[in-house]
């Protein structure tokens, strides 16, 4: 296969960056995307250029590392599928394809495709997890946990923590992010005694980090590699709105 | 010269961990907060241990160089972790969790480590429960479990095919809530370079920070290593792409003993290479095995489609080689078998290097939907990487390299043999001997980061009597000095190949002459060949960019500079150990029926080395092992 390559580059966060083309020959289809963006690289460092910088490790789809913007849909045209887990049959001969990083204002560009996302990571610190320190807990039978929330919690627990859900919403929110984390820990009997404080510590730091509002667009969810379900932020809300009028 | 001395504590193996916990110093709760605590890595034993270190009022420094501490390598485990809750009434023990890692592990770990992992296990499940880990339910809401790797127990707890991921994010939540108090200060996207030493203690690390590519140290009291497995050598293995062994081999250059490097594991069930642009190896779960049967064609050179070839022309060769075990032989056994077959002339699929795992009589017997409701995400996945569909056709399968037992050498509390420099996780060489077992590994990186080093830092800070040092002390710029040169060296070489090239092809190298099986001859030629290849490397390599920045080749780089030292630890010690044992098969060494032989006489050691200065021999050590408890006897899966 031959493509067309469009590819965002950008030296640092204070330079200004641009789309530079890049023709690439000898793709086969049984390639991931981002071993055809290896092949590139390799062409590149040949001819002494710099090679696009893109986060990216596992390759499996479980790490959330990878982070593209595939004519414009985040992690590309197929459903469920995180970037990594791309291959280019998926992919006509000839094809132009345009590649981006994440664009949202909590997640700046630190070089070419790649983001920070320590905006994320912070609105855990603030509240995404269940204080329980080491050593203090009790037989694990003894907390009986239906088959029913446990099965939704880990639904919810699948979120990768990759951002795609942010950069597919026109008003940059990470509701579907953050309601995910809320679910699974306030869908089971752990999680109950702080389930009033992480939803108004949580959702404060998200507005905080300059995340933007959700008016229920639902493109977070066709975007999202795990599947995650708009239903959650629907429980967030609720949550929230219970913690703000009676308290914590 | 370094000495060995395991510490291991007297009295019977089932009070061992008990006597050592009351004997231990303790640290006065108001002077924790006096002590700095370095933790290089957030994988399971990473992040556990800053975790649990700073709910203890000991300050962490804690570092990764990933963009977030959650993405740490071990989030991609899938099958799940053991532990001898014996919730299933089926026989389990903490006996018998002890007695099946000593013989998983082909005699070649230390019995009073192994034990105290199988005591501590049952806390790790209590512990994660307690943090939300979504563990898999029965409808009475108690936690399920299942059998894994061969266990004739269901000791296995999981959530869903993302076990990993689940008790990562569990460690991580206990992380991010000591790093929003304050307690733990977390550096992401910092490289450890380099360890420090003052007056022969660890005291700090140099790191490069991978955005601005400053390179910077940090002082502390003590310093923790839990940065991982080095499967990547071999280039092509299930393991994340960043995976190396830079911080071990950098600390073992500095002194520390480096155990049994050659232990490597080759995991039976991985989606085969399908071209040279092919940049890792993907898992598949181990549980496949439960329904699927493994063949190739009896005839060489038999080019038929799988479906065109009767009963009468398939060699179920695992079923017949090993009745009692079949499909379900140990990972080792199976590996190997698959590597026979293939080299044999009997492989499948393009380049004849894969065999088929069969799901068409389970399909018959089961339906189609039942083995969609045990494997359909897998099914997905495999058909999203190589395009064909398992429900039609059999899977292609082939052996990759998957884990890595050795590590740095580590004392009963966890501590190498530089004083103050303590390895947790994969990192370290300690508890799986030859061969680790399905589901041990995310057991071990979290007993020992949330319930062993807990307990032993305290040990070491309490009785250490060296004073407080800065990043002002002369060995801190001098290790800064080296590190800042390196980088240099590495930018101004500006040769024809790409660092990947140089990777691609020790990977190579190690996989042929180091990989399944070993021969002294593969191996001389291996040790003739990597000197020559890192010597090309240090005059031909081409990283582009700058230090000061973002510059992914040079990360690259400085990674696969030390595999190419490292590679040739490992070939040292694949043919110093003359025997085979779990994942270490020297084909010198078999039973009649090509089993592996173990030669206990001489062998029943682990293999330390000593780092002896640049393109010298290392030194090997040994630490003889006793089996007081489980006795020394030949495994047998027939
Ligand atoms: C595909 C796959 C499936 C698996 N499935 C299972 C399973 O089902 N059950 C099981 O028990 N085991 C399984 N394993 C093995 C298990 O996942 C690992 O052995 C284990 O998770 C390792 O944990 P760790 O904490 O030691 O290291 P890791 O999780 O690898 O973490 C290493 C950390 O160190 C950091 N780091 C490394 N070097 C540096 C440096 N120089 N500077 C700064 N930071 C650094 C990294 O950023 C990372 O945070 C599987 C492994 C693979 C590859
Ligand atoms: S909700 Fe989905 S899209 Fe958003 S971070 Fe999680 S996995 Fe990614
Ligand atoms: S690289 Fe890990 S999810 Fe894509």
């Amino acid at each position: 296969m031959k493509l067309l390559l469009k590819i965002w580059r950008q030296q640092n966060s204070e330079t200004e960056g641009k789309i530079v083309d890049y023709m690439l020959d000898d793709v086969s289809p049984d390639m991931s995307f981002l071993e055809m963006l290896d092949v590139l690289n390799e062409k590149l460092i040949h001819k002494g250029e710099e090679p696009v910088a893109f986060d990216h490790d596992c390759r499996e789809g479980i790490c959330g590392a990878c982070s593209l913007m595939i004519n414009g849909v985040p992690h590309g045209p197929e459903k469920a599928t995180t970037t990594c887990q791309l291959h280019m049959r998926k992919f006509t001969d000839g094809q132009e394809i345009v590649i981006e990083p994440w664009r949202a204002a909590p997640f700046p560009v630190i070089k070419d495709l790649v983001v920070d996302r320590g905006s994320f990571d912070r609105i855990i610190q603030k509240g995404g997890f269940i204080s329980a320190s080491t050593g203090s807990a009790q037989d694990g039978n003894t907390i009986l946990v239906s088959k029913i929330d446990a099965d939704a919690s880990m639904d919810a627990a699948a979120c990768i923590g990759c951002g795609a859900c942010v950069a597919a919403c026109k008003n940059g929110s990470a509701s579907l992010f953050v309601a995910a984390k809320l679910s699974h820990l306030g869908l089971l009997p752990q999680g109950q005694p702080e389930r009033s404080t992480r939803v108004l510590a949580m959702v404060m730091q998200m507005d905080e980090e300059g995340f933007g509002s959700c008016t229920n667009t639902y493109d977070c969810e066709a975007a999202c590699p795990k599947g995650i379900s708009v239903k959650n932020i629907a429980r967030m809300n609720r949550d929230y709105l219970k913690a703000s009028l009676f308290g914590v | 010269m370094i000495t060995l001395d395991s510490k291991i504590p007297s009295g019977p193996i089932t009070e061992k961990w008990d006597k050592h916990r009351a004997e231990m110093k303790l640290v006065n709760p108001a002077n924790k907060r006096k002590y700095t605590v370095i933790v290089v890595g957030t994988g399971l034993a990473g992040s556990a241990a800053a975790s649990s270190l700073a709910e203890l009022g000991y300050n962490v420094e804690c570092f990764t160089f990933h963009d977030s501490p959650r993405r740490a390598h071990s989030i991609a485990a899938q099958g799940g972790i053991n532990a001898a809750k014996n919730y299933q009434n089926d026989g389990d023990s903490i006996w018998r969790l002890f007695y099946d890692t000593v013989k998983g592990g082909d005699f070649r770990a230390r019995e009073a480590n192994v034990y105290r992992l199988a005591q501590v296990s049952v806390n790790i499940i209590d512990q994660c429960v307690a943090q939300g880990v979504p563990f898999a339910r029965e409808y009475g809401g108690y936690l399920a479990n299942r059998s894994f790797g061969g266990a004739q127990v269901s000791r296995t707890f999981y959530a869903k095919g993302q076990t990993g991921q689940q008790l990562l994010l569990g460690a991580y939540s206990a992380l991010s809530r000591q790093i929003g108090a304050g307690t733990v200060n977390m550096h992401n996207r910092k490289e450890m370079l380099d360890l420090v030493l003052v007056d022969g203690h660890a005291r700090g690390i140099v790191t490069r920070d991978l955005v601005s590519g400053k390179i910077e140290s940090f002082a502390a009291d003590a310093v923790i290593l839990a940065t991982g497995g080095y499967a990547n050598v071999f280039y092509l293995s299930t393991n994340a792409k960043a995976c190396n062994v830079t911080s071990i081999y950098r600390a073992h250059k500095k002194g520390a003993g480096f155990a049994n490097p050659c232990y490597t594991q080759i995991h039976p069930t991985c989606i085969p290479v399908s071209g040279d642009h092919q940049s890792k190896l993907t898992l598949m779960s181990e549980s496949l095995r439960n329904d699927g049967r493994i063949w190739v064609p009896k005839n060489k050179g038999d080019k038929r489609p799988a479906d065109q070839i009767p009963e009468k022309d398939r060699d179920y060769y695992l079923e017949r080689k090993y009745p009692s075990f079949g499909n379900l032989s140990p990972r080792d056994i199976a590996s190997r078998a698959a590597k026979e077959a293939c080299d044999d002339g009997r492989g499948v699929g393009p380049g004849g290097y894969g065999v088929y795992l069969d799901f068409e009589d389970s399909i018959k017997r089961l339906s189609e939907a039942t083995i969609a409701e045990r494997y359909g995400n897998l099914f997905e996945m495999y058909e999203r990487i190589t395009g064909e569909n398992p429900y039609k056709s059999p899977m292609r399968i082939y052996p990759a390299p998957h884990y890595t037992m050795g590590g740095l050498w580590v004392d009963y509390n966890l501590m190498s043999t530089i004083p103050g420099l303590h390895v947790l996780g994969e990192a370290n060489f300690s508890d799986h001997g030859a061969n680790r077992l399905g589901a041990s590994a995310l057991m071990q990186g979290l007993a020992d980061g949330y319930f062993v080093i807990p307990y032993t830092i305290g040990h070491y800070l309490a009785s250490d009597k060296s004073t407080k040092v800065t990043t002002e002390h002369p060995e801190f710029k001098k290790a800064m000095e080296e590190a800042t040169a390196q980088t240099q060296r590495l930018l101004a070489i500006n040769g024809k190949r790409s660092t990947n090239s140089f990777h691609r092809e020790l990977g190579l190298l190690m996989w042929d002459k180091c990989g399944m099986a070993r021969t002294e001859k593969s191996l001389k030629e291996a040790l003739d060949r990597i000197p020559e290849l890192r010597e090309e490397f240090w005059n031909n390599v081409k990283v582009t960019g700058k230090g000061e920045e973002l510059n992914q080749s040079l990360e690259h780089a400085g990674r696969v500079a030390d595999f190419l030292e490292f590679a040739e630890l490992m070939c040292h010690d694949a043919l110093e150990r003359e025997e085979s044992c779990g994942g270490h098969f020297r084909e010198e060494y078999q039973t009649e029926d090509g089993e592996a032989l173990r030669n206990d006489d001489k062998f029943c050691h682990a293999a330390v080395w000593e780092y002896n200065g640049a393109n010298k021999k290392p030194i090997r050590y040994k630490e003889e092992l006793t089996f007081d408890n489980v006795h020394l006897a030949t495994r047998s899966y027939k």
